[in-house]
């Protein structure tokens, strides 16, 4: 006990521990760095040379010429007549919003009408069997959307497996025509998105507390009087999460319209698609895909909207 | 609570009428066509509609055609060279926003590596095919490093979800006892908290891998001539005529993400 | 062993500074049982971090042996912790946590498989060698966390109440154990707990605190016989506090006035005291109550509530001055009750059973 220690003051101690911490921040900075490099290059970034080359001209052969324009803008929505120069509503163009509009709410309702009782049976599972059934339905999430997609084409066909049937039983004489349809797509994308409303879905019931439900009928009320009125409003966030998850992809989709709709059913994505293929109308396709983003941007925020509103009930 | 049958009639809260059969004709209607999908690739016969026996043939044209080898090839090294990559810039990421107290540009950093998540897939080719587009007319150069940088970069969110998820159900006092016995901060990494980190590194790498092996949009735009993956080169074949074969690469690239997604079940059900 | 000198903590800065610890002053000898004691949020874990060295104090020095070690790194400190929740290392067997200090400080491998060996015995764990923390039961588990924060041999061991998630058996099982393990290593053993029957009945000294100070620092019997303020009185077994009137000191006696009207000569253990209005402590087991004799000194009050324990009655009493006043009784099963709520009784005590609080 005979070395007397240098009290430490107060300021150095702070000193001390600020600087700690600043160390710390840097170095977190420093780890985050690899990956923020290779995203902001090589997937934000380039979403900024889209703004640029929405206001360019359309070269020859593809690509642009470095003259600004806002003619690809105007494009999205009206087009000029060739022979007397008036604009007019660019009716394909809106046809293909609506369609892609349609198709995703369509989409949204369908798998929210099958996956809300598939997400409750699945959360009313005993502890075991549950996992087994959640396992299921992430494997379909997981496997190769394309593959998926020719999986439902083999179904719907011409000379496929629905049409076979039928004709073998003598329902009908002619196949039915549902490739290349507004349906085939609805289809289809139901179809592919449905896990992604399910496992949202899934996750709010199973943190239900289902004494509420015993409530609910100690209090008198009906099987489905309780369904309504108090599972369904206490899962509502994963059902609205559900929705975006599935709204939002439907709404770009590319895959499933190109492979299921044929040349001339196009939704969004396909638009897009076209002008940087034989459209070559590169500003074109730019100014759509910068639309595209805007439109699902106001759908998340919307969503973290009324996600958020929806907390500040429950807290 | 007492185990119920599926269609027990006696009073349970949690029976709601009609939703265990909707649930149960929901996977059957999503697991069928896929069964018949993989049962056609096994049809010995060329039309797809009816059985004509089982035959392997459509394998083994799949696996002596040039073109589906070449593509199968790409296809796999280069899942395996961009899933390691954004797992090990993941990872990096993971440790740094974890576990700490909330620091300036902590949401800029989260929001940026979710970012590729946020934006539809086909906006994101579109950006990368003019970016790349200009790069290939400056350089001249047209390799699979574009797709290589490409698919790495929409792999790292999908890394570092479970990375960063293992990450935050792990006990902080393991480290602080792992310092009270002596160990250096690298030795604390080494011997404790890179182990324990371990299984969402795995399960993150093997996300990665799916995700870029079954990506079909990204790489259709970004491509090269003559750089066909798998998913592309299928996606080419439906304009033709459809054949099994397709069906028979369907099912081999289906049993692939099986696989994955059982182990990374394994991997992240498993508590400690 | 430790001098903790005027050591201060704050958390945080400007607004929203918090002060953890103020001016903590402590010495901790060799070879001693020593329990912090006291409320959650007290500061005793902050106080034994500080210890360990996961944090570092806002102002004082804290010396082991005589060194500062105040900016030590935990890694650098020859001392070693046992975790509340024991924090064992999941994907190591218990002989890998019991090796991982000795394998940092680059110990020769035969030193620690040896080492290993005889610290499981010392716990009593050798059969258990080779398993993984996961399939041991929450004993064994807080015996291997025993175990390998013993075998570096360190200066001090500081325990985080780690009896805590033993049930009532274990934990009685374990205090004994844990005595044994201090008195067989001649280790130094800091212990918190906001358990006040394991601080009195393991402890050399107990440092009772609160809101970040130290409110009383001694042996189990002078805290609980003695406490010097209302605090540690209440903290520590249940008690009577009265209001009365100080007067006439005269060397270590003086004349005490009760507020409820009698008046006492008492002993005085302190020597800071002054005529007044003070605060006295009676234990509730220190007295005992009779029929009034009618006498104006005697302290008089009616029964309110009888409870019954098994062991021992408690008698919820208003006294005249419309204090509340507990008498607890011990059971004797020749006698009936005798009394009932309403009865108007006498409380007796010995002049030292009377303890005079500083606040």
């Amino acid at each position: 006990m005979t070395v007397q220690a240098d009290p430490v003051t107060v300021d150095k101690a702070v000193e001390i521990e600020r600087d700690a911490r600043r160390r710390d921040v840097r170095m977190r900075w420093l780890l985050s760095a690899p990956a923020l490099t290779i995203i902001t290059l090589f997937a934000a970034g380039p979403l900024l040379i889209v703004l640029v080359y929405s206001f360019l001209t359309p070269g020859n052969y593809g690509n642009v010429k470095w003259i600004f324009s806002i003619d690809a803008w105007t494009n999205v929505v009206v087009q000029r007549d060739i022979f007397d120069n008036t604009l007019q509503w660019a009716d394909a163009h809106l046809s293909i919003f609506w369609r892609s509009l349609k198709l995703s709410i369509v989409t949204t309702i369908l798998t929210a009408i099958f996956g809300i009782p598939t997400a409750y049976f699945i959360a009313t599972r005993s502890a075991k069997t549950r996992n087994l059934w959640l396992f299921l339905i992430t494997i379909p999430f997981w496997t190769n959307l394309l593959v998926r997609t020719i999986a439902v084409q083999e179904l719907i066909r011409t000379e496929g497996v629905i049409n076979n049937v039928l004709r073998m039983l003598h329902i009908i004489d002619t196949p039915i025509q549902m490739m290349f349809t507004d349906f085939a797509i609805g289809f289809g994308m139901t179809y592919v998105y449905l896990p992604l409303m399910v496992l949202p879905v899934y996750a709010s019931i199973e943190k239900l507390d289902f004494r509420l439900v015993e409530a609910g009928y100690d209090l008198y009320a009906s099987r489905w009087t309780c369904f309504r009125r108090i599972i369904l409003p206490l899962v509502k966030p994963g059902m609205i999460a559900g929705s975006i998850l599935v709204f939002v992809p439907s709404l770009g989709a590319y895959v499933t319209p190109r492979v299921l709709g044929g040349g001339k059913n196009l939704m969004f994505g396909n638009l897009i698609e076209l002008q940087f293929g034989q459209g070559r109308n590169w500003p074109l396709g730019a100014a759509l895909s910068i639309s595209l983003m805007v439109l699902v941007m106001v759908a998340l925020i919307y969503y973290t909207r009324i996600s958020s509103g929806g907390d500040k009930q429950n807290g | 609570m007492a185990d119920f049958s599926l269609f027990s009639r006696r009073f349970d809260v949690k029976r709601v009428p009609g939703f265990a059969s909707v649930a149960l004709g929901v996977f059957v209607m999503l697991y069928m066509p896929v069964i018949l999908l993989v049962v056609y690739s096994f049809n010995k016969g060329t039309n797809l509609a009816f059985w004509e026996g089982f035959s392997l043939r459509w394998y083994v044209q799949a696996y002596h055609n040039e073109a589906v080898q070449e593509a199968a090839f790409r296809s796999l090294y280069l899942a395996l060279i961009a899933a390691t990559l954004a797992t090990t810039a993941a990872t990096m990421a993971a440790l740094a926003t974890t576990r700490t107290k909330k620091f300036r540009g902590q949401m800029l950093i989260y929001t940026l590596i979710n970012q590729p998540l946020m934006v539809p897939e086909i906006v994101t080719a579109v950006a990368l095919l003019i970016f790349f587009a200009m790069i290939k007319v400056a350089t001249g150069h047209t390799g699979m490093i574009y797709l290589i940088v490409a698919h790495t970069a929409f792999c790292i969110p999908f890394a570092y979800l479970p990375i960063r998820a293992r990450l935050e159900s792990m006990d902080l006092t393991l480290e602080t006892a792992a310092a009270d016995l002596y160990a250096s901060p690298w030795m604390t990494f080494r011997r404790v908290t890179l182990p324990l980190m371990w299984p969402g590194i795995v399960a993150g790498l093997m996300l990665a891998f799916v995700v870029s092996l079954d990506d079909v949009v990204i790489t259709e735009f970004v491509k090269s001539a003559g750089q066909e993956t798998l998913p592309t080169f299928m996606l080419g074949q439906l304009r033709r005529v459809v054949t099994p074969e397709v069906n028979a690469i369907s099912t081999v690239l289906m049993a692939v993400s099986v696989i994955f997604v059982a182990m990374f079940f394994v991997l992240t059900g498993r508590k400690n | 062993m430790i001098e903790i000198r005027n050591i201060t903590k704050v958390f945080g800065a400007g607004e929203h500074a918090v002060t953890a610890l103020q001016e903590i002053n402590v010495n901790i000898a060799e070879n001693e049982f020593f329990t912090l004691l006291g409320p959650s949020g007290c500061g005793k874990t902050t106080l034994l971090r500080l210890i360990a060295g996961f944090e570092h104090p806002s102002t004082g020095s804290m010396l082991l042996a005589g060194e500062d070690i105040s900016l030590l790194p935990p890694n650098k400190r020859p001392v070693n912790t046992v975790f509340q929740n024991y924090a064992l290392f999941p994907h190591m067997t218990v002989a890998g946590n019991i090796a991982f200090g000795l394998e940092m400080l680059g110990r020769p491998k035969a030193e620690v498989a040896e080492t290993v060996d005889r610290m499981l015995r010392l716990v009593r764990m050798e059969e258990l060698k080779n398993r993984q923390t996961s399939e041991i039961s929450g004993g064994q588990q807080q015996r291997v966390a025993l175990a390998r924060a013993l075998a570096p041999q360190p200066k001090v061991l500081l325990l985080d109440e780690p009896l805590s998630a033993l049930d009532l058996k274990l934990r009685k099982e374990m205090q004994i154990e844990l005595k044994r393990l201090q008195s067989e290593t001649g280790i130094t053993f800091v212990f918190v707990t906001h358990d006040q029957e394991e601080a009195l009945t393991m402890s050399d000294r107990i440092a009772v605190m609160n809101a970040g100070r130290i409110h009383q620092i001694g042996s189990p019997r002078q805290i609980y016989d003695h406490p010097e303020n209302r605090f540690v009185a209440n903290f520590i077994g249940d008690s009577n506090f009265l209001n009365a009137k100080l007067g006439n000191i005269k060397d270590d006696q003086a004349e005490l006035e009760f507020a409820a009207g009698r008046k006492v000569t008492v002993p005085l253990h302190r020597a800071d005291l002054s005529d007044g209005e003070v605060s006295v402590l009676i234990r509730p087991e220190h007295v005992s109550i009779a029929e009034p004799t009618g006498n104006s000194h005697e302290l008089t009050g009616v029964i309110e509530n009888i409870v019954y324990f098994g062991t021992d009655t408690h008698y919820h009493l208003k006294l005249a001055s419309g204090e509340a006043f507990m008498a607890r009784l011990q059971n004797n099963p020749s006698e009936a009750e005798k009394r009932a709520a309403g009865d108007k009784v006498a409380v007796l005590m010995d002049a030292k059973a009377i303890q005079i609080l500083r606040d």
